[in-house]
């Protein structure tokens, strides 16, 4: 399957400042909303800057913005947020923490 | 009339940097002086105005809100407790005892957080340290799956890269920076060294650098590292005068989780037969190291900690929330000074937006949305006086720097309890 990939989550300055003006705010909602992947993925994949893509996970599924990100080929960013959560599976695995990292998805072009 | 606070505490990150100078002018913050944009964000965005409790969306007077969250928490059959990072220690220890009281679950934020470090921690021990020491005196710092630059803003100039210490009077010119990611972070662009390595692979190449200390040889690549590169970082680590290994998320939330942590452990604590090695856990919240340390006094555990039978029985994956709630065990929540609604995966969080919720925190969030009982309490570092454990587990002082006229958490928390008891 070529478009399988693993999903990282994790704080960004912007997710922290949408924070701070309130966790259901415009700010904090742009800040997260939005999926990093590295240009010969998106190369690859067909996908511009600003394209919308689908993320679907065993968990749900959403559509976000893709930005090019610094990352490996095969990886995923989507900062911490309402959009990471609809994707985070709840199997912890005796841990009690979620897959935050290393999560499989499937992305597709819309 | 303006006033200025010197060394106030920022209570926002576990970096609790108490050199704040906090600048008050009725009862709002103008300045606050070298805080990151986090601790800026915090103290600039919180009104310490007082504010009426809510009782299913409708304002009312603070005995019926505490009356009706004690009728809540009473009513339930397996309540939950959850939160506490941000919140003050005295606070955690009146919530460990409403718990005991309730023979509810009492589980912090560190569950979806570090709670694997607790894993690791409990399987091998550790050697710790304290940040005024590795300001003192590391010359190797090693930053593994952490991103300091965009989560722990002043870690570098207070304590770590560019602080300047008894024998690092140069800052970062004393220091060698390695970096291990498996991506190149706003840390990793800083760094003297940056070991890209593959997703997944923390456990493996932790585990060669241990078997590369013990004497084994090791020729093949290893998470995507050649060998050489592998054995380069161990002979840093072994001739170094005293290194440190911190570590964030990265270990935590991948494949392996609380094994990745008991091998970072081994690690630092093995290096000692050829120097001064640690390993630090770089913890989120101002107080979530806190909580563990609160909660652990008193039931014996750090977190994820049932009360139901009447004696502390501790429950990763059982007792920890995100399990709780995805597997619908939990019929009340008491969420104080956090927001699950915001964090958690949505299949957890759903089961919030099901059950009876009392939500006790200074700032709106999103999980005020779902709380049928709002209490807005005071912000603990800024109009309450508290005590706050910072990532080495250090306690300090959070000052307040205006005179409050919301209740703490621990006030409500004691009257919730009397509440409880009638």
């Amino acid at each position: 399957m070529g478009n399988l990939f693993s999903l990282i989550t994790g704080r960004t300055i912007g997710q922290a400042d949408g924070l701070h003006k309130g966790a259901g705010s415009e700010a904090h909602l742009k800040a997260t909303a939005l999926v990093q992947i590295c240009q010969e993925d998106m190369n690859r994949l067909g996908i511009k800057e600003g394209d919308i893509v689908r993320i679907r996970s065993n968990a749900g599924q959403v559509e976000a913005p893709a930005l090019k990100g610094d990352l490996p080929t095969g990886i995923l960013f989507i900062p911490m947020g309402p959009t990471a959560n609809e994707l985070v599976e709840t199997d912890t695995l005796g841990t009690g923490m979620p897959p935050f990292k290393g999560l499989r998805v499937e992305v597709e072009r819309i | 009339m303006s006033a200025v606070f010197e060394n106030v505490t920022c209570k926002f990150c576990g970096c609790l940097c108490d050199d704040i100078a906090v600048e008050v002018e009725d009862r709002r913050i103008l300045k606050a002086k070298r805080a990151c944009p986090n601790g800026l964000g915090m103290f600039l965005n919180y009104d310490p105005t007082l504010q009426s409790p809510l009782v299913e969306g409708k304002e009312v007077e603070w005995d019926e809100a505490v009356s009706a969250a004690a009728d809540i928490l009473s009513r339930a059959d397996s309540p939950l407790i959850y939160g506490l990072s941000s919140t003050s220690s005295e606070a955690q220890r009146k919530a460990v005892e409403l718990a005991d009281r309730l023979g509810a679950i009492i589980d912090s934020t560190s569950s979806v957080c570090h709670f694997p470090t607790t894993l690791g921690f409990q399987m091998v021990g550790g050697a710790a340290c304290t940040l005024g020491e590795v300001k003192a005196r590391a010359d190797l710092l090693i930053f593994w799956g952490c991103n300091p630059m965009e989560a722990h803003m002043r870690h570098f100039t207070r304590y770590s890269a560019n602080a300047k210490g008894f024998l690092t009077p140069n800052g970062r010119r004393d220091r060698t920076v390695v970096v291990v990611d498996v991506r190149p972070t706003k840390t990793a662009k800083t760094a003297d060294r940056f070991l890209q390595i593959e997703p997944g692979t923390d456990y493996e190449v932790l585990t060669s650098l241990r078997a590369l200390i013990k004497g084994k040889d090791i020729n093949e690549p290893v998470g995507g590292l050649p060998s050489e590169q592998i054995k380069e970082l161990v002979q840093m680590m072994k001739t170094c005068r005293y290194g440190v290994a911190f570590f964030g998320m990265g270990l935590t939330m991948t494949a392996g989780r609380g094994y990745n942590v008991a091998e970072i452990f081994a690690l630092g604590a093995e290096l000692n037969q050829y120097t001064r090695f640690f390993a630090m856990p770089m913890r989120g919240h101002g107080n979530v190291a806190g909580a563990d340390q609160v909660i652990t006094w008193l039931s014996g555990y750090p977190a994820a900690v049932s009360f139901a039978r009447g004696y502390p029985q501790f429950g990763p994956g059982e007792f920890t929330s995100v399990d709780v709630l995805a597997r619908r065990e939990t019929d009340a929540a008491l969420i104080i000074a956090s927001d699950p609604m915001a964090h958690f995966p949505r299949k957890a969080a759903e089961h919030l937006e099901r059950i009876p919720a009392i939500l006790m925190a200074p700032v709106t969030n999103c999980s005020s949305q779902v709380a049928n009982v709002i209490l807005p309490t005071a912000c603990y570092g800024i109009d309450a006086p508290g005590t706050a454990y910072r990532m080495d587990n250090v306690p300090i002082r959070l000052r307040s720097v205006m005179q409050k006229v919301r209740p703490t958490d621990e006030e409500m928390l004691m009257r919730i309890m009397e509440a409880v008891k009638q």
